[in-house]
């Protein structure tokens, strides 16, 4: 029997420095299997940030490609890939509105169109840090930052991803949200520990060894051998 | 004055009575030190040499009366909007120049032909007299609404980046994620015809219907031109706009879905 592939993978990616002849990063190869909870660390500026943004295929690779369950995403697959594999902002900007319809908005998009918004499901989360229906119908500009950033994730988490590509989600939080945020994403890949992976970019030593079993180093773009 | 002529001719003697009308008010901002002098010099130098080239090409493509000048004309006016609406712009691409210029072209010509050939009904279609002055107004107005929208499809995209790489994280298609930014630029491209269609005849007379009503048509004549004339421009100038929004949108956003904001660059 062949081995089972994994769920997103990496191969040989390599994105060139656009005014010279270097690579922003090169030669990153990586395996996301199904359950993984991985931390991808290292200096400001080694590139942590660009490889989650190709891997969510926002970014155009001059090598390599990104796999999804071993095979090549081609171009009209790219949005579907990418409401499987999410990848959440620094700073997830909300759209005007509500809080409502915020997370309203992945049901808005042709992806899934089929799919109703789990409301009862929104409130359940909500539940569990404190918030209760009211703060969905407040709006986005009445939120502090923290706030907004739960938010960007709650809208993310709801629609229901398979992967979640985390860049430095609590960075700019102050330690209540950034704690609501670790448990927030914990219990979602608890939910399904087998099938929910996250790819999590931190720069905070005690946060990786939290949420995270296998670490990823990078240094200047090259990955070293993870630990 | 001729007779058979239903307006009054123009010498050069006349038109020369027009500048001292100017020349006094270069004299007025001289004595006030109101620093008008140099330019308002230029902005005079500038129309006479201008308007006066442009009679003599105008006369000689009259005179020949053959298509051949006319559509070289026509070809020439269009490169010089295209020009023109790309430097109007704050945020540029490679390939603008293109993409403007073939949308001037397409909307300019389309619209133009059709009211040659089939409402205005001109024979032979490229009489100059009709096709020249036509192509020019439509142009003039196309090259503003391509301009205006093209500067505010970049600039929606610019400031508003996190906000469509929102949508294609989510799972958005590059359409989905770019629409609020072209709905905004295409609006924005239409609204001087649209602000003009409403107050026409109004607040000012339009040049065109002017001219007539200055050339003796009658005045139902004259609107009835200035109609058709305003529907011709409003139809050019949303499909030039239109149509280069969709062009630069395709530059833009590739066919993985991605945003291609590095291929933007400032021009201030």
């Amino acid at each position: 029997m062949t081995p089972r592939a994994s769920l997103l993978s990496a191969r040989d990616l390599g994105r060139r420095h656009p005014s010279d002849d270097g690579w922003l990063f090169q030669d990153i190869d990586l395996d996301l299997e199904s359950g993984d909870r991985l931390a991808l660390v290292g200096p400001t500026g080694s590139g942590k940030s660009l490889i989650l943004r190709a891997l969510a295929l926002l970014d155009p690779v001059d090598r390599g490609e990104v796999l999804w369950e071993g095979l090549r995403v081609s171009d009209s697959e790219v949005p579907t890939y990418r409401s499987k594999a999410i990848y959440l902002q620094q700073r997830s900007p909300l759209v005007p509105g509500t809080v409502e319809e915020n997370l309203r908005l992945p049901f808005e998009l042709r992806s899934r169109s089929h799919q109703p918004f789990p409301r009862d499901e929104a409130l359940h989360l909500l539940e569990q840090f404190g918030a209760g229906e009211d703060f969905l119908a407040k709006r986005g500009v009445n939120l502090s930052g923290g706030e907004r950033q739960i938010v960007g994730l709650l809208r993310a988490l709801l629609a229901n991803p398979t992967v979640l590509l985390l860049d430095e989600p609590t960075a700019s939080l102050d330690r209540d949200s950034a704690a609501i945020v670790e448990q927030l994403v914990l219990a979602w890949q608890a939910d399904s520990p087998d099938d929910r992976t996250y790819l999590w970019v931190s720069h905070d030593p005690e946060q990786v060894v939290r949420v995270t079993d296998r670490i990823l180093k990078l240094d200047r773009g090259r990955l070293e051998v993870s630990s | 004055m001729s007779q058979a002529a239903s307006y009054l001719e123009l010498s050069y003697w006349q038109v020369g009575l027009a500048t001292l009308l100017i020349l006094f008010n270069g004299a007025l901002s001289l004595a006030l030190r109101l620093g008008l002098g140099k330019r308002l010099l230029v902005a005079t130098v500038r129309t006479t040499v201008q308007l006066l080239l442009v009679g003599l090409v105008l006369q000689q493509v009259f005179a020949l009366r053959h298509w051949a000048p006319v559509l070289a004309l026509a070809f020439v006016m269009v490169l010089i909007a295209g020009i023109a609406a790309v430097r109007r712009t704050t945020h540029r691409y490679s390939g603008i120049w293109m993409d403007t210029t073939l949308s001037i072209l397409v909307s300019s010509w389309v619209i133009a032909g059709l009211a040659l050939g089939a409402i205005l009904r001109v024979e032979p279609w490229y009489l100059p007299q009709y096709a020249i002055p036509l192509l020019g107004m439509i142009l003039g107005n196309t090259l503003t609404g391509i301009s205006l929208g093209l500067d505010r499809f970049t600039e929606t995209l610019t400031q508003g980046r996190d906000r469509v790489e929102l949508l294609l994280t989510l799972g958005g298609t590059r359409w989905e994620a770019a629409l609020p930014a072209i709905r905004q630029a295409a609006s924005t491209g239409m609204i001087p015809i649209l602000n003009s269609m409403t107050v026409v005849g109004i607040v000012s007379l339009p040049g065109m219907m002017t001219g007539q009503l200055l050339a003796g048509v009658s005045p139902v004549q004259a609107v009835k031109y200035q109609i058709v004339i305003m529907f011709l421009i409003a139809s050019a100038t949303a499909l030039g706009t239109v149509g280069a929004i969709l062009l630069s949108y395709r530059r833009l956003f590739s066919r993985r879905h991605q945003f291609r904001f590095d291929a933007l660059r400032d021009t201030l």
